[in-house]
């Protein structure tokens, strides 16, 4: 009985000890930037290891908020994501049902196309991407960035709406019909509402899409008063050294909204990203 | 056939439509226009005329003097990402899956990394690389260590990447596999234990295997991210550095096209990246078919 007392308290102490060094090694980086950002100009070279550094001031944040075109991007970047969010759930939501429900000529060959356009490298699209939207019209303006994202994002969430209908037996929806009901009417009332979590999750995934990019982001977007957050904290981190604090603080502003939405969406992240295989 | 499917087969027409329309234009398209111009001179000196010159990039890829060194660098940088992402995020997950006092917490804490965009990450790790100022150095130097010079050397800037990108891939592992572990029903692990089978068997012949579904597809796309990610490497070594030894396929390939204007080589050079992965991919399916069967 003793020993088993003590290997379990043993165990507990492993465990702990094991979980801590996990929760070290992901959040310190992260308090890395938050002490950065509220170092005083005088130490932005310091070898101190402290979590507050000393003199700790909100300079930073000031400067950013109130001496940059910080709220201008941040705008930009609300709707360049909120838009690249609607376009990829409504999108996803769609097209993963007829994947997952529907077995037509075209559907293995599709499924594999999809997930080889996440094969395409960076630099596979971009300039082609950018002689497109300069026909269409549609360099600087808002709609060609969020066009671009939502296709960035469209196949991983087709994936994953996919992936969560395939959990959702068909039964419900074939009495539906046999009640009466229309298809679109039984997708609707029944499979969509039940897939809140994926649809959650397809959603958080196409606003991260908007809100991180910078690359396609700096071809498409040339203007500054169309600027999102990354480009701004960029040109930020490239002039003088002296911006450090303010790149920092700035990175911090950007991340505590999307911060927000992971830790408030964990639950469905966990229930909600069902990978199904390409081919069933 | 379903009665859904007789039924709808208009409504699946509809339903993809809008998508087709938007990944034929972005995605498809410019995939082609590529490939075109891979056959062409297109460069700084030839930007308004481009003319076809057939293989002549293709050749001048495999001639690049570098070529073969970043090409099996590229498929270390994947192999070593991806065996940390998995095994730190199967372990993670082990971690939080079982009855542990603060567990939501801690499951948003091993998040956080994969929250983050990835430019402020990458941005980040490269402050804490630093020589002088680094956190990492400042630590080793308190553990009585001496201080290493991260990112003036290929490969120890080539570890100061990879441990960057570990850190920010990990929790999509953590994530998928904690989904996996709530699906095995328990009745399986204590049929397991009345049968005398230990932690280890059970991980094994239970655990593993019932995790395959949802990790496979995970690896899949895990591959292809790292194999890709652009930002990681670029922005920890400051576009290669030092002197351009810090390169895999696709950031060199991003200074060739951005940096050095030659258009129609690194359009050839997309399309190489492009096959290979693309090879790596089917190999993947192809084994894993044939274990199934």
């Amino acid at each position: 009985m003793r020993r088993r007392f003590f290997s379990k308290a043993w165990e507990h102490v492993w465990v702990h000890a094991l979980v801590w060094a996990f929760v070290l090694f992901a959040v310190y980086p992260v308090l890395q930037i938050v002490n950065i950002s509220l170092r005083p100009g005088d130490q932005l070279y310091s070898t101190d290891l402290g979590l507050i550094p000393d003199g700790a001031s909100f300079d930073a944040y000031r400067i950013i908020l109130f001496e940059k075109p910080f709220p201008t991007w941040i705008r930009n970047s609300l709707i360049v994501s909120l838009s690249t969010a609607l376009i990829g759930v409504s999108l996803a939501s769609l097209a993963g049902y007829a994947f997952s429900r529907f077995r037509f000529k075209a559907r293995g060959v599709a499924l594999q196309g999809i997930l080889v356009t996440q094969m395409f490298p960076a630099t596979m699209l971009l300039l082609p991407l950018y002689m497109i939207m300069r026909r269409l019209q549609l360099v600087d303006t808002m709609l060609g960035v969020v066009i671009a994202y939502a296709a960035t994002a469209l196949p991983f969430c087709i994936w994953t709406m996919k992936g969560y209908y395939d959990t959702i037996p068909a039964d419900l929806e074939e009495a539906a019909l046999i009640d009466g009901c229309s298809p679109l009417k039984a997708f609707l009332k029944i499979t969509l509402p039940l897939s809140a979590p994926a649809l959650v999750i397809t959603g958080l995934f196409s606003f991260m899409t908007g809100w991180s990019e910078f690359i396609v982001a700096r071809v498409l977007l040339p203007s500054a008063e169309l600027h999102t957050l990354p480009l701004g904290l960029e040109s930020l981190a490239s002039t003088y050294q002296t911006e450090w604090a303010n790149y920092a603080a700035g990175s911090v502003l950007v991340c505590i909204p999307v911060v927000v939405l992971f830790l408030a969406l964990s639950r469905f992240l966990v229930s909600g990203l069902t990978l199904g295989g390409v081919k069933g | 056939m379903s009665l859904i499917e007789t039924r709808g087969n208009r409504l699946a027409a509809m339903f993809l439509a809008p998508t087709a329309v938007v990944l034929l234009l972005v995605v498809a398209y410019p995939f082609f226009y590529n490939v075109g111009m891979s056959f062409t001179n297109w460069n700084m000196f030839h930007f308004r005329d481009p003319s076809f010159n057939g293989l002549t990039n293709y050749v001048k890829l495999f001639r690049e003097t570098d070529f073969w060194h970043i090409f099996s660098k590229t498929l270390l940088w994947t192999a070593v990402n991806l065996v940390f992402h998995v095994t730190l995020g199967v372990g993670a997950a082990l971690l939080l899956n079982r009855k542990l006092p603060g567990r939501p917490l801690y499951r948003a804490l091993l998040i956080l990394p994969w929250a983050m965009p990835q430019y402020i990450s990458a941005l980040t790790w490269r402050g804490m690389f630093n020589l002088e100022y680094g956190a990492v150095n400042l630590w080793l130097g308190k553990l009585g260590l001496a201080a290493v010079p991260w990112l003036s050397g290929e490969w120890t800037a080539f570890a100061a990447a990879s441990i960057t990108n570990i850190w920010l891939g990990f929790p999509f592992i953590m994530v998928v596999t904690l989904g996996g572990l709530q699906s095995i029903p328990e009745e399986l692990y204590e049929a397991a234990r009345i049968d005398g089978a230990g932690a280890v068997r059970r991980f094994f012949s239970i655990t593993l295997p019932s995790l395959k579904p949802v990790l496979m597809p995970a690896i899949v796309l895990g591959t292809i991210w790292t194999f890709n990610n652009l930002n990681v490497m670029w922005l920890v070594t400051k576009q290669g550095e030092p002197a351009d030894k810090s390169h895999i396929l696709v950031t060199f390939v991003y200074k060739a096209a951005f940096t050095y204007y030659r258009y129609g080589y690194a359009a050839a050079f997309s399309v190489f990246i492009f096959l290979t992965l693309f090879l790596i991919v089917k190999l993947y399916q192809r084994t894993e078919a044939t274990e199934v069967h």
